[in-house]
């Protein structure tokens, strides 16, 4: 009997075997989980360095079971090239919210990139600064209303939000660059394979490779797991559609910008 | 057996630490040490190392983080303005014990400044440029072989202690060409293994994290602790100084790197002059050098500390001299015009030998 | 044969789980675990009727849920 049961879905070994500190319906763990899932597919576990960043997600090292250097606010891009020119063959990705990503490490990210630092870049934007509890982000939405923006934002006075998937594909060091979502499981699926592809282009040396993930946080959006869950098809993709914006190996060419 | 060359003070850095094996250097453009940027950046290819022009001073020390905690020797350079921007990594890098060198040929201050002469960034040096209350190695060498010298110094002091070493230079000796003796380097047979770098597991049973965030009860304070008592081995341990005419002397001058090389001409002139004038010369800023003060002000309680700057060291001075020293301060802060000549230094000597 | 595997430490009790499964098997139950958040849940008779297609354990954030799947 016991024989012909199959495991169809478990934890990826590159992720430790910890209740994260994350909120209830907070899409970081998801990510963490693709992220890990990724490592696994390619093997990796053991040639991985991970940079954390500022923010919710600054306790890397305590979910993955690999080497983890934290960064400072923003600087993540700058370590992780760093690391990369010293450990060529390590593969190497950072993990940032949109606060540090877009706001105070704007200069770090589209550099690394314009440099095609081969490194993997995975961006979780949920419109809001988590950690320091829901001030308006860069990525904040037309009218949205956080802790810093209580009359909601005003594209006049507080500028726009900022499409990071689409600037950074306008860049030559960028071999990849695309935005998905984990809202349904289709869509988690899909995020994954990307995510996949983020990674192996690092490994083949295909250029600077990003993706940005849509995610949801319900404590600091004031609304329950489900409702932010729903949030993310309903408010943001709008105004972040999902798709990929630059891929140098869509037309079945190896475009190697960089060989460290 | 190596030629003596004839060599520019910031190009004797960059040849300092390449000799010392850095092999990654990450640096942005600023007056007036382009000469380290520009060697690394034609030298390092030639040595299969790694040269980046960030987009910043941020950038670079972040860069300098990642690969400091890798496990490379790795430097960066800059110059006042640039070290502000660098104060946060480097603070980051104390808290997580990450070895690296970085170079600041000192301009005056504050602000944009000038980009002449100046000793203006010492409390910057030693008393901790960021955030958090962390010290660094501080070196402050005095002519171009010395800049040599400190540099690869920095890179095993850096490596011993795990922690940020800094060069303080300025721009009388990096812009300056006097004699250098190159010579190979020798590693310290005692320089720990870096097996707490981020590498790839590489089949370790654990994950290594080089972080500064401590969130669990008493741990950060544990941390602290644990920093601090590197400071304090340091303090014991890795002391040094020059000091001339202490026997006999009726005043002690007190000077350090470029700012003792007119305070030596002074001396010169007034030992000639038959004044009885003693020098106490820190290499180590950090950590200073306190006992030396303190029994050579027992014997000879006189001192004129001079600097290129407003009076910062000498706060330092008065902090080590025995009880009742009298410790007198000259100094002008730099910029076009405003660097002071060994005459002018006699001068402060003889008012000072007198009342 | 239990197909779904809810570690009850790992689970928030978001309701993400209960929203994606296409049988409509989970649900959010009255016991709360060791941090205090309500349980999902699946009886018996959810097991049984699960098609082991694990979307549950696709969208849940906390990698909470783990599926079997039996050959017959």
């Amino acid at each position: 009997m016991a024989s012909n049961v199959q495991t169809v879905f478990q934890r990826p070994s590159a992720l430790k075997e910890v209740p994260t500190h994350y909120c209830a319906g907070c899409h970081h763990g998801t990510v963490h989980r693709l992220v890990a899932e990724a490592i696994d597919q390619l093997g990796a576990q053991q040639q991985t360095i991970g940079i954390g960043s500022v923010g919710c997600s600054v306790l890397l090292y305590d979910y993955f079971d690999i080497d983890v250097v934290e960064a400072p606010h923003g600087r993540a891009p700058a370590v992780a090239t760093g690391v990369k020119h010293v450990h060529p063959d390590s593969v190497v990705f950072t993990y940032q919210g949109d606060g540090d990503l877009a706001a105070i490490g704007t200069a770090e990210i589209i550099h690394a990139a314009n440099r095609g630092e081969l490194i993997t870049v995975i961006f979780l934007n949920n419109t809001t600064y988590g950690m320091t509890g829901g001030q308006m982000a860069p990525t904040t939405l037309p009218g949205q209303v956080t802790t810093t923006s209580p009359y909601g934002r005003d594209v006049t006075t507080e500028g726009h939000p900022i499409r990071m998937a689409e600037l950074l594909a306008m860049l030559g060091g960028t071999g990849f660059s695309a935005r998905v979502a984990v809202d349904t499981p289709k869509r988690a699926i899909e995020a994954g394979r990307t995510i996949l592809k983020a990674f192996e282009m690092q490994k083949k040396k295909q250029g600077f490779a990003f993706v940005e993930v849509l995610g949801a946080c319900p404590t600091n959006w004031g609304m329950s797991a489900i409702d932010a869950n729903a949030r993310v098809e309903k408010e943001m993709m709008d105004f972040f559609p999902l798709g990929v914006y630059k891929d140098v190996t869509a037309d079945g060419e190896s475009n190697v910008f960089k060989t460290v | 057996m190596k030629k003596r060359l004839f060599v520019k003070g910031n190009e004797a850095v960059a040849m300092g630490a390449i000799e010392a094996g850095c092999r990654y250097y990450f640096g942005y453009p600023i007056t007036p040490q382009n000469d380290i940027p520009e060697y690394m950046s034609r030298e390092m290819p030639r040595v299969g190392g790694c040269f980046i022009q960030a987009e910043s001073e941020v950038a670079a020390i972040n860069m300098v983080l990642g690969a400091g905690a890798a496990g490379g020797r790795v430097m960066t350079s800059s110059s006042g303005p640039g070290i502000s921007l660098k104060a946060e990594g480097i603070s980051f890098m104390a808290g997580s014990e990450v070895p690296a060198v970085i170079v600041n040929i000192q301009r005056p201050g504050p602000g944009l400044g000038g980009i002449d002469v100046s000793q203006a960034d010492y409390f910057q040096a030693v008393k901790g440029a960021g955030h958090g209350g962390y010290h660094l190695v501080v070196l402050a060498p005095h002519s171009v072989q010395e800049l040599y010298d400190l540099t690869m110094l920095a890179f095993d002091l850096a490596d011993r202690y795990r922690m940020p070493a800094l060069v303080l230079g300025d721009a009388m000796l990096g812009q300056m060409k006097e004699a250098l003796m190159p010579h190979p380097y020798q590693a310290p047979e005692d320089l720990p293994r870096k097996d707490w770098a981020v590498t790839g597991k590489h089949g370790r049973a654990k994950g290594n994290a080089v972080k500064s965030l401590y969130l669990g009860d008493g741990e950060l304070e544990a941390h602290n602790w644990h920093l601090h008592a590197k400071y304090a081995r340091l303090r014991e341990n890795e002391v040094r100084y020059e000091a001339t005419g202490l026997d006999d002397a009726e005043l002690i001058l007190t000077a350090f790197g470029g700012g003792a090389r007119i305070v030596k001409t002074a001396i010169a002139m007034a030992r000639r002059e038959g004044l009885k004038v003693g020098l106490i010369r820190p290499v180590t800023v950090y950590p200073f050098p306190a006992e030396i003060y303190r029994k050579a002000t027992e014997r000879t309680p006189k001192v004129l500390c001079v600097e290129l700057n407003n009076g910062q060291m000498v706060e330092d001075v008065r902090l080590s001299s025995a009880p009742g020293a009298d410790v007198r301060f000259y100094g002008r802060p730099g910029g076009t015009g405003s660097l002071p000549n060994p005459e002018e230094i006699f001068e402060q000597i003889c008012k000072h030998y007198k009342d | 044969m239990k197909k779904i595997l809810i570690d009850e430490e790992f689970c928030k009790g978001c309701g993400l789980c209960a929203e994606a499964c296409p049988k409509k098997l989970l649900k959010i139950g009255r016991k709360l675990n060791k941090q205090g958040y309500p349980l999902v849940e699946i009886d018996e008779a959810g097991q049984e009727k699960c098609i082991s297609c694990a979307l549950c354990a696709r969208i849940c954030p906390d990698v909470a849920i783990k599926v079997n799947k039996s050959d017959d």
